[in-house]
């Protein structure tokens, strides 16, 4: 029972029950949208990354195409190759473990790890969270999965409500200061701009160029929007602590690691 | 079965930008603009996705219980409720003005 004296084991638990229990909002999604069980499933098992398996279901949930889905959840999944990076530097992975590290790397099993400052600490926080996660949100993709085909009409029940406070619920924790509000309200904008002219998903690939437009040519935080949608340390620290200031730090040993940062 | 080719295609997709971290030299990606990028754009697209499913009804906007959804779903924010009771908050919303005839 060694391992459970570990803070980052204990985090990393705590962090995949948490996350794991709102799986259940993304299977009962999944099959409201118009998928089936095994396609919501998929999306868990394999896609794995809340953000990305949201924008999917939630653009053919608005009419979309395919092709339209799978792009909005691709531009999603950009940011954790810049987590992959960085956890590389930090964990070093060898062999098989880089390709099973990859899968699990996701907002709060890289905040875990990098919100440690030990070695040994940021690499059992890792992969408490990853494969914590990974289980816990497959079990409970399947049980949502499985109460949203009983449902009935998904809208007397409000899950197309549900579906906008999840997608208000991944943005909220990104938006700490003025100038990702003003993103994301420059983004809403042209999505409703659009909307009457284009076909259903593409706004959302609009706003996207927008996003990355804005990226190229400002100057802010170059770890803007990379948060977690969770922050596994919220309770250990004061309100405002973010573990993840530095993504593109490969060595992130500071003493007071959560000191500093906006309210979340 | 057209639906499973892009879902797997974003599954495989999604894969390899995470693998891709892992597997290029780290100086590629450690450009400050591309960490930028991949934060905007993640801002921009949740907050396109977020207004999308309030208002969009195929190619028209519609101004239904769904917004009422999205208020809730902000106070609940605003009072750090966890993410499952914001989501129930916005799911309570929509069906409770159903219920009483706002569409």
């Amino acid at each position: 029972m060694k391992l459970l004296q570990s803070p980052a084991v204990r985090v990393g638990l705590s962090i995949s029950i948490a996350t794991g229990l709102y799986g259940i909002s993304f299977g009962a999604l999944g099959v409201t949208s118009g998928l089936d069980f095994w396609q919501t499933m998929a999306l868990s098992l394999l896609l794995f990354s809340g953000g990305s398996q949201f924008a999917f279901i939630g653009v053919v949930a608005g009419g979309g195409s395919g092709v339209a889905a799978m792009g909005a959840a691709t531009l999603l999944g950009m940011r954790n190759g810049i987590y992959g990076m960085q956890l590389n530097a930090l964990l070093q992975p060898r062999g098989w473990r880089k390709f099973a590290a990859a899968h699990v790397t996701i907002d709060e099993s890289t905040a875990t790890s990098t919100g440690q400052t030990d070695p040994d600490e940021q690499r059992r926080g890792f992969w408490t969270a990853g494969v914590g996660i990974f289980v816990l949100w497959n079990v409970f993709t399947a049980v949502g999965a499985l109460a949203g085909s009983a449902l009935g009409d998904p809208k007397q029940w409000g899950l197309d409500g549900a579906a906008v406070a999840a997608f208000l619920g991944l943005l909220w924790p990104r938006l700490k200061g003025r100038e990702p509000v003003a993103i994301a309200v420059v983004c809403a904008l042209a999505t409703v701009l659009a909307v009457p002219f284009v076909p259903g998903g593409v706004p959302i690939l609009i706003a996207a160029v927008v996003a990355a437009v804005i990226g190229w040519f400002s100057h802010g935080r170059s770890d803007e929007g990379l948060e977690p949608d969770m922050d596994p340390y919220a309770e250990h620290h004061h309100p405002g602590s973010d573990p993840h200031r530095h993504p593109h730090r490969s060595h992130p040993h500071r003493s007071h690691p959560h000191s500093g940062g906006d309210a979340k | 079965m057209n639906l499973w080719v892009w879902l797997l295609l974003a599954c495989l997709l999604g894969y390899a930008w995470k693998l891709l971290g892992y597997l290029v030299p780290a100086s590629l990606l450690r450009h400050p603009r591309m960490s930028r990028i991949a934060g905007t754009m993640t801002i921009g697209l949740l907050a396109s996705l977020t207004i999308v499913n309030a208002v969009a009804s195929g190619q028209t906007l519609a101004f239904d219980a769904r917004m009422g959804a999205l208020a809730a779903a902000g106070i609940a924010l605003w009072l750090r409720a966890p993410f499952l009771v914001v989501v129930l908050a916005g799911a309570g919303a929509a069906a409770g003005l159903r219920l009483l005839g706002w569409s």
